[in-house]
């Protein structure tokens, strides 16, 4: 990275300002663990961070192949970052094939640590390769860090009582040591981690543990190639406060429930499996004490009819999802909105279409959310920007959900859910409670009896004396709640459900510009998990003195009642997404503006620099 | 809308509500209806415990009749509705009215699962063998040869019979009346509320427009002693218009036979006493048809075991206990933090 610079000298370290680093192998080889406890580590350390894992979809891949690798990647500075960095300046290959896969990433002059006990003859075919990489000179632009690891780690283990088999798993704790010595990081987390693992194979965790010290004691000792050294990187200046790592994931499901708290209503989670969205049944499944029952469903449908069969009992409904489980939950979500129950839908967008591309990332289910029902079916959408900033969104989707009575969709996607950032604490008890009153009076009661202000419907429960009535898809009278056929009943309705989503633009915070000035040359606009890679596009190029602004949306739909007029402050509009053209048609039906489109369809995450390419290639000269 | 569950006991009628029934008239549906707030008075639910939940067709128009509450939700789906609101309030009384294309077809998945998983739920399955709002399709359980708008030349493919798919996926509770049967469906009904799990009552259904008749063989009441038999726990499986007729093992003691008590050497003391707790009894008791056997009506298998949401709710219950919640603060900052201190 163009930033790596050499500051001061600190204990023999050489002090670096940031450093990405890639850990890539087979993935059977723990790449995605050895990440995690660097990611931990580092945390602790103080410095800022963006991660981003990249897996296959196979679980376990035929081992050596190249579509079978996976990777981990993290950025970490003594700055505040936003990205999990372009290029790695270290890639951690474990196996040919890992080589194979991102070699092409490394700049000219980037390490490259290789396991050498990895490159057999058939493993390096296995990898597609013809000729030995180590041997052909196509490592000659780099800095190699050759080491037979498969050998240090079983000899290091070899007092463990493991098997041989078990001794070479143990591998990728060799490289974490190897990595900590590097750059300094404290292994007490990762050995912490390790005990409680495996506290009931204490000679598992013995293994791993001594891997870890044998790794970290052969950096020290060993003569590293000249151009690599021991480093430092200073602790990022941050606001104080408790910190912590923490997931998208984990985020929305802690949002969720604070929401829930909030709303004074337990949580019902109805969810079927599907990746990336799993993780959100796995993590809230664990916060049962906090009023959270989940429930995993014979399928999609019956896991959204679930919590639409829970709010109606008077517990704020979740399910949980990825755009083809979102898909086959569309009817239901359909006779939520027509019912005006609460509901929150979260959808981990992921590749597609189809099955697509279920483990990497994409923003291509906008459509869906904004539009993607039959019949006029409005409804409100919110995205999160950050892995942390999954938290409050959860939280805003909640708040919507209750006070408008509605169905309410909130997009993350797998890069979001997997990417780990350290994230300040905050304080729940600052978050404005919007307790949820049922209905309990009987007099002049019906079902859809509107609040004049917010137009949503009185949420009268089961077991209420007095209250009962009949709910149900076929379109119900405006006045009595009772099934109407009427045209003219049918058209006020329909006009009703849609004011009533408008006017939640009121209710939301102002459009603000996240970067830039409020008006200028160019505005670019983005949604969802690319606000880093934008926002840092931008910020480059607002110091280089250009006119462009960062517009990020959070309220997708409706959009913040000043948006239109914020667009038209600017002389162009960029929309850059990881889709073929969403939020930039959305736009331009919205507000009839001349917005222009970048995508990327690709699986991975924007870098900085092509953003800042395609920025400066429209206001520079 | 605004009724007040009355303090004095409530009557059948008090469970109508207000609005106008638009079945056809002669529909099976009114005899059902009318055995269902029958059976309601007698067991005195409060209004507002009461929720039915239904699917699409035309027995899901149900709950609009009641007085209770009630949630009309969409093709298929009801058990899964009213699964999620049994978890979140098991105080309610809830009750699931369903089709045979509702339950068998598209939600097919759904019934089986709310069985299997053994949810405390009434689920009455109103089997007509046709689709009737939709004009007249053949349906999962319609007979071979149906003859209708999308099989002209009549249906190819086998039915499917509901109580047996029932007892497969593992229910603990099956029985099955007949919507004119009203001296039997009370009796039915409360035996599958009393059941706390999963209670599947298949209960069949004249569709006057577009099935007439198609019980006429065993529901007619010139018929009906000699071509069905009611069972009753603990008494012998004995039926027809002289209850001479009688339910026997079959000659190579694996399954059973229809037999005439006076006959061929049978005597009373060859007829099967009904067991509504084993298992195999009752698959072939479900599975039995026309001509061969007689229609087996009444409860056939009532064996309970622990129901979904009270298992649920107990390992709730369990984690809280283990796991006392602490504040919201509390849940956010479990785990690895750090603290960076001011001028850090
Ligand atoms: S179509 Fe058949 S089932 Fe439907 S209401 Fe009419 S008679 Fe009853």
């Amino acid at each position: 990275m163009a930033t790596n610079v050499a500051s001061t000298e600190n204990g023999g370290r050489k002090a670096l300002d940031s450093v990405v680093i890639r850990f890539a192998g087979d993935s059977g080889d723990g790449m995605q663990l050895t990440g995690t406890q660097f990611t931990q580590s580092t945390a602790l350390m103080g410095n800022d961070l963006a991660t981003f894992p990249d897996f296959p979809a196979e679980i376990r891949a035929p081992a050596g192949t190249t579509f079978g690798v996976s990777a981990f990647q993290i950025n970490f500075a003594s700055f505040d970052i936003q990205t999990p960095g372009d290029d790695p300046d270290v890639l951690v290959a474990m196996n040919p094939a890992a080589l194979k896969v991102h070699l092409k990433d490394v700049p000219k002059g980037g390490t490259v640590i290789l396991n050498t006990d990895a490159f057999s003859e058939r493993n390096i075919a296995r990898a597609g390769y013809t000729e030995n990489p180590l041997e052909d000179g196509s490592l000659d632009n780099h800095i190699v860090i050759a080491i037979e690891i498969n050998k240090l780690t079983n000899a290091a283990v070899a007092d463990c009582d493991v098997t041989s088999k078990e001794a070479t798993r143990c591998k990728n704790f060799w490289a974490l040591g190897l990595m900590c010595w590097m750059y300094n990081r404290d292994r007490q987390p990762t050995i912490d981690w390790v005990n409680q693992r495996f506290g009931k194979l204490p000679n598992i965790a013995a293994a791993n543990i001594a891997a870890l010290n044998a790794g970290h004691a052969y950096a020290e000792t060993v003569e590293l190639p000249s151009g690599v050294e021991a480093y430092i990187v200073p602790r990022a200046k941050v606001v104080p406060g408790t910190y912590r790592a923490v997931t998208g994931t984990e985020a929305a499901a802690w949002g969720l429930v604070a929401g829930a708290k909030k709303a004074g209503l337990e949580l019902f989670l109805g969810s079927y499996p599907i990746t990336p969205a799993s993780a959100l049944l796995h993590t809230l499944t664990n916060l049962k004490p906090y009023g959270v029952t989940t429930f995993q469903a014979e399928d999609e449908i019956a896991a959204v009819c679930s919590a639409i069969g829970a709010s109606y009992a008077g517990k704020l409904g979740l399910t949980s999802s990825s755009g083809p489980g979102i898909a086959l939950k569309t009817e239901a979500i359909g006779l939520a909105l027509v019912t005006e129950l609460p509901l929150v839908i979260v959808n981990v967008q992921r590749g597609g279409p189809s099955t697509g591309l279920p483990t990497k990332t994409e923003q291509s289910d906008l459509f869906q959310a904004v539009w993607g029902r039959n019949a006029d079916t409005p409804l409100p959408v919110v995205a999160s920007a950050t892995p942390g900033d999954c938290f409050e969104t959860a939280i805003e989707a909640v708040r919507l959900a209750v006070k408008y009575m509605t169905p309410v969709i909130f997009l993350s996607d797998g890069y979001l859910a997997n990417a780990a950032e350290p994230w300040e604490i905050p304080d729940a008890d600052d978050v404005e409670p919007f307790p949820v009153e049922f209905r309990t009076d009987p007099e002049g009661f019906h079902p859809y009896l509107r609040d004049e202000k917010t137009l949503a419907r009185n949420w009268a429960i089961p077991g209420t004396p007095g209250l009962m009535h009949r709910l149900g898809g076929i379109e119900k009278d405006y006045d009595s709640g009772h099934i109407s056929y009427d045209s003219d009943n049918h058209h006020r309705m329909t006009k009703v459900r849609a004011a009533k989503i408008d006017g939640i633009a009121n209710d939301i915070p102002a459009q603000a510009v996240a970067t830039g000035e409020e008006s200028g040359k160019l505005a670019v606009v983005g949604w969802g998990s690319t606000f880093g890679a934008i926002n840092q596009a931008v910020g480059r190029c607002v110091k280089d003195g250009l006119s462009v602004s960062h517009i990020h949306i959070r309220h997708v739909w409706p959009f913040p009642a000043n948006l239109e007029e914020l667009l038209s402050k600017f002389d162009r509009i960029i929309v850059p997404e990881m889709n073929n053209g969403q939020m930039v048609n959305v736009l331009r039906a919205k507000f009839l503006v001349d917005a222009e489109s970048i995508t990327q369809i690709t699986g991975q995450p924007f870098k900085v620099s092509t953003l800042e390419r395609e920025i400066r290639s429209r206001v520079e000269g | 809308m605004n009724i007040e569950t009355p303090v004095e006991a409530l009557k059948p009628n008090d469970y109508a509500s207000d609005q106008e029934v638009r079945w056809c008239p002669g529909c099976g549906d009114y005899a059902i209806i009318k055995g269902v707030h029958r059976t309601l008075a007698e067991l005195q639910i409060p209004l507002e415990k009461l929720v039915f939940f239904s699917g699409i067709g035309c027995a899901a128009r149900f709950p609009y009749y009641m007085a209770s509450y009630g949630f009309h939700t969409i093709h298929g789906r009801a058990p899964a509705l009213a699964t999620g609101a049994k978890l979140a309030n098991p105080d309610l009384d809830i009750w699931v009215v369903m089709g045979d294309g509702d339950a068998l077809s598209i939600g097919g998945n759904h019934t089986m699962h709310a069985i299997r998983r053994n949810v405390d739920l009434n689920l009455l399955l109103f089997n007509n063998e046709i689709y009737g709002l939709t004009k007249g399709q053949y349906s999962p359980t319609s007979q071979l040869g149906t003859r209708s708008p999308s099989t002209p030349q009549g249906s190819v493919d086998a039915p499917l019979t509901a109580l047996s798919l029932a007892l497969g996926a593992g229910a603990r509770f099956v029985a099955r009346t007949f919507d004119t049967n009203q001296k039997q469906m009370p009796g039915v009904l409360k035996a599958a509320h009393a059941h706390k799990g999963a209670s599947l009552v298949e209960i069949i259904q004249n569709c006057i427009v577009y099935n007439d008749g198609a019980f006429d063989g065993w529901t007619n009441k010139k018929v009906v002693s000699d071509n069905s038999i009611s069972v009753e726990h603990g008494k012998p499986l004995i039926f027809g218009a002289d209850s001479n007729k009688g339910l026997a093992k079959s000659d190579d003691g694996f399954g059973i036979q229809a037999v005439t008590i006076g006959e061929n050497g049978v005597t009373e003391a060859d007829i099967l006493i009904h067991d509504e707790t084993n298992k195999i009894l009752a698959m072939m008791l479900a599975d039995m048809k026309q001509p061969e056997f007689p229609v087996a009506l009444g409860v056939l298998y009532n064996n309970p075991a622990k129901a979904f949401d009270e298992a649920v709710h107990e390992q709730l219950r369990e984690v809280t206990e283990a796991n006392p919640p602490g504040s919201l603060n509390d849940m956010l900052r479990k785990g690895r933090t750090w603290t960076v201190e001011e001028g850090a």
